[in-house]
């Protein structure tokens, strides 16, 4: 969200679900949104169905491309040099909206100037997008009059991911689409509160309300609130706190429903950090393989179990009520918190979860009009400044939290990892449909696991022929960091010289693959693009590396 | 453009398009459907909606039926009543009257239905449709001998989900609703299809003999899957969720997914952390509150007096409340001193 912030002031959807319906342009680029936002998905086919033209760009063939108008199907990790030569094509056509550029913009002379090399030519070499194609979603993304983008990890899980969210910024402010209902650009919430996550600050450089530690004024304000001295550094990264604890400046951690050893870009190298800790404190509703690590497992209730709020996709703040009791004697994990900031020698005393938001109220404006009465039936869409405000279903009306919106001039970098004469695969990783995220949950869940059991690695025919692997078969797959074991999908989603695995399974983690390399700025690991071999192996008892 | 016109006598006003049924509705004025669902285009098979149109020979489907200027409609004459208890009747001739132990007793339309017609007794004997219970299906439950071919199940699989899984195929009597050519069916368990369907035909297999009405209460939550947030119904009987919903005024739109749908037994997996662990050389042993809060609180003040507080980290989580994330950093922050805390957004 760090681009979207530096672009506008703001990270966050643009737009509302609900509003994709009347998108008459809907340009879905690194989001398989079927599988993994399966309901906004819906809302997709709701447009398409109402005439709207439907633009997919990634390189696999998704399920959302049987719907598509048009398909680019880019090589992986050259998004850059395809977003930079459709608007070298806007701007060539003269389909840019110069009243928006003159009025709400500025540094759009150095986009122009940047992306004047990108000819569609250079772009169908970079990318193995026909020309032709990247004229025509040109031509058809200008003349939405209710365009909106839509993306996710496809577009940040890169070593300049950074670079692929300023890309499509630009993208949309040369457009002039943003500003009005169902015209914008919307990163999608992988996990169901990321955005609540993110705005109450499990962050290391902000207070709640992405108010800086920095910041003297905003220190004051908390300082006054919590009644003590607050540090004025801002704090380590999770990436930035594996490397320290290896190197033996980090002695202590305190992990809360995560599980970093599946979720992390290569694996050893997390095991390693987290084994380096003089202590480790892990908080969470199963044995994960990070709680395995653990010296001290704290057993925490599960969402049914808890009073509360998630904030969604789409900015908007909702109640979690408690249905069931948990387990023996797990507990909320506030109640833990709260008990062990006790036993800490700092009282926190609150009664009632909705003490907390009123809390956290005070001290953001864009939340100060959300109570639990207010939000007792439907949801309210944050900013919401106080409680006559009936919140905001899309952002940058009149004009932008920094004023006018920023263009940033992004050349095309190629990903770190490439793949070459050993390596000769490109691996891309992400989840299904059945599964989620690093399946704690979901493998439970007997349905879900009898029909998407297994780990698998999809394959092209083309390769799979060539390789003499059939359907079913055991494979290795090996990059420069490890190596895993798992039963080859072929099947024509991925292209040839492509893999994918999803990163549920533990028994063959895909992300003891992945090249822990990050974008410098947002410092998202390049889950999405390194290179692997493939090999056969002989079949013997199944069992997993 | 609005166009003027009469249901059973009271002056009405509707936009052109709409049919008779959408402005009955929309003025609060009940005509009975089987085979209708607001989000689905209009389909014309149950015959339920019977009314009469002044002018028009024969009864007509309010379903289908675009309104017109002046139009004079009556939506509960003997006749169309006539008709709808004998469709009804028909519907039941060919209908296992198992409601004793039909999963969506309480909640099942044809059941509400001979409950208003006062239908006990059939006039009609004859050929049952007979089934081989075929099923592999691992979420979704199967009695196609309750089945009344309303085609909302493959008109929202197909309109809505875009998927179309299913067709009804065959005629008459034969007709029945299956994949193409009653082979693989290619489908991603979202059970928007067991959403819609108004009787026993659809069930969640993991809703069986959960619970149904009776001492069941409902609970509106979010999911807490993905960050589509998703506005869920649990239904709940004992400390065992009995099976989900979604209504259809939430932004969902009462739409989920697999793993909204049918993706909660994990919370009564015995796998279930119960109590607090500490390792003690190297083997994780059962502790109380007390014990495991008073040795983190010694730890981390060791840690804070001999390497300060920045050698201390958190990592907050995405999947967490927001009373929670804040509650977290600010134990991070006020309490330990350090602004080194995270989440995993990144991934």
């Amino acid at each position: 969200m760090a681009g979207l912030v530096t672009v506008f002031g703001s990270g966050a959807m643009t737009n509302s679900v609900p509003e994709t319906e009347n998108n008459d342009v809907l340009f879905v680029i690194g989001s398989n949104t079927k599988e993994n936002h399966p309901i906004v998905a819906l809302r997709m086919l709701k447009a398409v169905k109402n005439g709207a033209k439907l633009i997919i760009a990634d390189p696999r063939r998704i399920p959302l491309v049987k719907h598509a108008h048009l398909w680019l199907k880019q090589r992986h990790g050259t998004d850059v040099a395809l977003i930079n030569s459709i608007m070298h094509v806007m701007i060539k056509e003269d389909l840019i909206n110069k009243k928006f550029i003159e009025e709400r913009t500025e540094g759009f002379a150095k986009v122009a100037e940047a992306v004047e090399e990108y000819t569609p030519a250079i772009g169908e070499k970079i990318t193995g997008v026909p020309r032709e194609k990247i004229i025509e979603a040109a031509r058809i993304y200008a003349a939405g009059k209710n365009a909106a983008i839509y993306y996710t990890m496809g577009i940040t899980q890169h070593s300049h991911g950074t670079d692929n969210v300023y890309s499509l910024a630009n993208l949309v402010l040369m457009a002039g689409n943003l500003g009005r209902p169902s015209v914008g650009l919307n990163p999608l919430r992988g996990q169901n509160n990321v955005q609540g996550a993110s705005d109450m600050a499990a962050a290391p450089n902000v207070f709640p309300g992405y108010q800086k530690v920095t910041d003297e004024a905003a220190r004051a304000k908390f300082e006054a609130e919590w009644k003590v001295k607050l540090p004025d550094k801002p704090g380590m990264t999770a990436i930035d706190m594996m490397y320290a604890a290896e190197a033996g400046k980090l002695k202590g951690l305190y992990i809360m429903g995560e599980n970093p050893v599946m979720s992390d870009a290569d694996q050893k190298h997390t095991i390693h950090a987290l084994k380096s800790l003089e202590f480790l404190v892990v908080q969470d509703i199963f044995m994960t393989q990070t709680t395995e690590l653990a010296d001290v497992v704290l057993p925490a209730a599960c969402f049914a179990e808890k009073d509360g709020t998630f904030t969604n996709t789409d900015r908007r703040v909702q109640r979690v009520r408690k249905a069931l009791n948990p387990p023996g004697d797990a507990r909320d994990d506030s109640a833990i918190i709260m008990e062990l900031s006790r036993a800490m020698g700092y009282d926190m005393n609150y009664s009632d979860m909705s003490e907390v938001f009123d809390e956290a109220g005070r001290l953001w404006q864009n939340i100060a009009g959300i109570n639990y009465r207010r939000i007792e039936r439907h949801g309210i869409q944050w900013p919401c400044p106080n409680v006559e405000h009936h919140g905001t279903p899309y952002l940058f009306k009149d004009t932008f939290p920094i004023g006018k919106a920023k263009f940033s001039a992004i050349k095309f970098n190629p990903s770190l990892e490439l793949p070459d004469e050993e390596y000769p695969f490109t691996l891309s990783t992400g989840r299904q449909l059945l599964q989620y995220h690093t399946g704690t949950m979901t493998r439970r869940v007997k349905a879900i696991d009898k029909t998407a059991h297994e780990a698998y690695v999809e394959i092209n025919p083309a390769d799979a022929g060539r390789m003499s692997i059939d359907n079913g078969a055991m494979v290795r797959v090996t990059s420069r960091r490890g190596s895993i074991k798992l039963k080859a999908k072929v099947t024509n989603v991925p292209d040839v010289g492509v893999v994918f695995i999803p990163f549920h399974y533990s028994e063959a983690a895909a992300n003891v693959l992945t090249n822990p390399v990050y974008d410098p700025i947002c410092k998202i690991p390049e889950l999405k693009v390194c290179a692997v071999k493939l090999e056969k192996v002989q079949e013997d008892n199944n069992h997993a590396a | 453009m609005s166009i003027k016109l009469t249901i059973d006598g009271k002056e009405v006003e509707a936009d052109l398009g709409a049919t008779i049924l959408q402005t009955a509705r929309k003025y609060g004025i009940y005509i009975p459907t089987l085979c209708d669902n607001p989000a689905l285009e209009p389909y014309g098979g149950c015959r339920l909606c019977l009314v009469e149109v002044e002018g028009m020979p024969k009864p007509t489907t309010s379903c289908t039926t675009p309104v017109t200027e002046g139009m004079k409609v009556k939506t509960a004459t003997p006749t169309v009543e006539r008709l709808r208890k004998t469709v009804i009747e028909l519907l039941l001739s060919d209908h296992p009257n198992d409601c004793m132990i039909c999963e969506r007793a309480g909640d099942c339309k044809l059941q509400e239905f001979a409950y208003f017609y006062g239908l006990r007794a059939n006039r009609f004997y004859g050929k049952r449709r007979q089934y081989t219970k075929q099923d592999g299906n691992p979420f979704i439950e199967r009695n196609m001998d309750k089945c009344i071919l309303c085609g909302q199940c493959v008109r929202v699989c197909n309109e809505v989900q875009g998927v179309g899984a299913i067709d009804i195929a065959y005629r008459g009597f034969d007709a029945k609703v299956c994949p193409s050519f009653e082979r693989d069916l290619n489908c991603e368990f979202c059970g928007q299809c067991v959403s819609v369907c108004p009787t026993g035909a659809l069930s969640g297999r993991i809703w069986e003999k959960k619970g149904r009405a009776l001492n069941v209460k409902e609970v509106e939550t979010t999911c807490s899957y993905c960050g589509c947030g998703c506005q869920l119904n649990l239904h709940v009987r004992g400390n065992e969720i009995a099976r989900v919903s979604s209504k259809p005024d939430t932004h969902n739109e009462g739409w989920l997914c697999v793993k909204g749908r049918f993706g909660y037994e994990f919370i009564t997996s015995p796998d279930r952390l119960k109590t607090p662990l500490i390792k003690k050389d190297g083997k994780f042993t059962e502790a109380t509150w007390d014990e495991a809060i008073a040795y983190i609180a010694a730890r981390f003040k060791k840690i804070v007096e001999d390497h300060g507080p920045d050698s201390l980290a958190g990592l907050s989580s995405a999947r967490c409340t927001n009373e929670e994330n804040f509650l977290f950093q600010k134990f991070m922050r006020a309490v330990i001193g350090t602004n080194n805390v995270d989440h995993c957004a990144r991934l």
